[in-house]
């Protein structure tokens, strides 16, 4: 899709919260985009438009509204297939979010596929989301949980993955395509080549990959792929777990229920096709009738302009806040392997210390684990500063961000 | 409370020069916990001597607020009956430091510690104990702290 010109100032203008004081009257800046976005009118809108002119359920009934609905909701299957390059719309499965996702294919794939002696490989920069699952399963299944470490750069070893394959006991390799603290971008290519050759399935995480870069699952080649709406401008509560149709098809259902059935009898069913023998109950209509409003957007302006705005934000926040005194920032300087995800240390000042001062100048960046504890404990850190970017940030919110840092520093008398 | 009224002087100096700070030999009893949230974490470790708590030390990684008040915590107890100790409230610790009124998701910061010494102090209790179920009513408090 042709692109306009990228104008953060014309952008802004559709994101109503952004013209909000907080605090002391403080314009707001927005810097915690790696947790969730903020929505345009665009996909407010879009769910407004659902519940006041043309809410029903969806897929049952045969009056007008629910045509309405079912063909709005399916159209947003479609474009999320459109923006994935995905090219069979029964794969494309609707859930709450990425964990929901990683979950579905842990319990509706990992129960049947995952056996005593299996080794499932997940990697040292993942969130909870991609650890957690994994965890339940192989205590459950008596199979075991390998890792995938990074290196001084925050970039993975895949020399480790070569050995853990080497074992001919993987099942399955699973990795996010950015890190949620360290904005490494993983070499998934490499990755995923490798697994092929052992016959090995992957799933990747791309919760903060697709909001931020142009994503091609055909190209990437891979078996499973999670994503979250939210972290792409749409609402909260929806994602999407795509799965290889030839996988899918070897997979029972999730939740049983209304929607995912063909017939049922007292004591026994049959299944609906796919994609909706995994979507049981009354989806989430609404909000993914604005998840698609929030594609639109997206497409609208282009991954490729996207992702090249926030390299020139990145670029312009790390020489920036890595020249205040004092500051460690955590990953590669390597702007070509990482995205618009900063974490940082200030001195030995704690980040919630950090976050609570800069809070009151407006300025809102998350301090925490990042649900990433595993890799906190490889960084040897409690916690850490993270200030994430999005299409709607411009150099100002980074010189703020830097400008807050200064009065950390004479409250904690830093030198 | 804005900022400017928690990051006052006493906060800063705690927080960088805490006292009590470090790890001791043979405690009669230790106890450890975290805030699953933002992963501060205390241990705390106790001596005592007749009824007395005759010292106490603490370690781990936490905010300015969680330090200061861990601080502030291990200077009241330390000396204290254990009767008193089992008792200390709230706002004997955040009064100490003006933290009354602190923002509610600071406060798990500021009573991570109390409510460490408290497991720690019960735990210590319910050691020569046959039927522990008032010191589990105790801890059930504890638990519920914020």
């Amino acid at each position: 899709m042709q692109s306009a010109q990228y104008s953060t100032e014309e952008i802004r203008k559709d994101f109503p919260i952004l013209e909000r004081r907080v605090r002391d009257n403080k314009a707001l800046v927005y810097l915690d985009n790696a947790s969730t976005t903020q929505k345009p009118n665009q996909v407010i809108d879009a769910i407004n438009d659902y519940y006041k002119n043309y809410n029903a359920n969806i897929h049952r009934a045969v009056y007008a509204l629910a045509e309405e609905a079912t063909n709005a909701y399916e159209e947003t299957r479609e474009k999320v297939a459109k923006f994935l390059n995905i090219k069979n719309h029964e794969e494309i499965i609707f859930v709450r979010g990425t964990t929901e996702g990683i979950n579905l294919v842990a319990y509706a794939w990992g129960r049947s596929h995952i056996n005593e002696g299996d080794i499932i490989v997940t990697t040292e920069y993942e969130h909870h989301s991609n650890i957690v699952p994994w965890q339940l399963l192989v205590k459950e299944r008596g199979a075991k949980l390998a890792y995938i470490d990074i290196d001084e750069n925050g970039e993975l070893k895949l020399e480790q993955l070569d050995e853990h394959l080497a074992t001919g006991k993987v099942k399955l390799v699973t990795f996010s395509l950015m890190s949620n603290v360290l904005g490494t971008i993983s070499d998934a290519q490499t990755i995923i080549s490798k697994c092929k050759d052992a016959g090995v399935l992957t799933l990747i995480d791309g919760a903060q990959a697709v909001p931020h870069m142009h994503v091609d699952i055909e190209k990437l080649g891979c078996d499973f792929f999670a994503f979250s709406g939210h972290k792409m401008l749409g609402p909260t509560g929806v994602g999407v777990l795509w799965v290889r149709k030839s996988v899918l098809e070897t997979m029972n259902p999730f939740h049983g229920g209304g929607d995912m059935i063909r017939e049922v009898h007292k004591f026994e069913t049959t299944w609906n096709d796919l994609p909706y023998k995994f979507e049981a109950g009354t989806p989430n209509i609404a909000d993914v009738i604005g998840f698609g409003a929030a594609i639109d957007y997206l497409s609208k302006l282009g991954m490729d302009k996207i992702r090249e705005h926030e390299v020139e934000l990145t670029k312009y926040a790390l020489e920036k806040i890595s020249a205040v005194k004092g500051i460690t920032i955590y990953g590669t300087k390597d702007i070509s392997k990482r995205g618009g995800v900063i974490s940082f240390n200030f001195s030995d000042v704690h980040p919630h210390d950090v976050a609570q001062i800069i809070d009151e100048e407006g300025i809102a960046v998350r301090s925490g684990h990042h649900c990433a504890q595993v890799l906190m404990e490889k960084l040897d850190v409690a916690a850490t500063n993270r200030a994430s970017f999005y299409i709607y940030n411009t150099k100002e919110d980074i010189d703020a961000l830097v400008k807050s840092l200064e009065k950390v520093a004479r409250l904690f008398k830093l030198e | 409370m804005s900022n400017a009224d928690i990051y006052h002087e006493m906060i800063i100096d705690y927080s960088r020069n805490p006292l009590n700070y470090g790890e001791m030999e043979n405690p009669d009893v230790s106890y450890h916990d975290s805030n699953p949230l933002c992963g501060d974490s205390i241990d705390i470790d106790l001596k005592f001597d007749d009824k007395k708590v005759s010292d106490i030390k603490f370690h781990g990684k936490g905010c300015a607020i969680c330090m200061a008040c861990s601080s502030v915590l291990t200077e009241i107890a330390k000396g204290k009956d254990i009767e008193e100790v089992k008792n200390l409230e709230k706002n004997d610790v955040l009064g100490e430091l003006g933290l009354e009124n602190l923002q509610a998701v600071r406060i798990k910061c500021a009573l991570l510690s109390l409510k460490v010494l408290k497991f720690a102090l019960y735990s210590h209790m319910a050691k020569d104990m046959k039927d522990t179920s008032d010191v589990d009513k105790l801890k059930e408090e504890a638990a519920n702290l914020y």
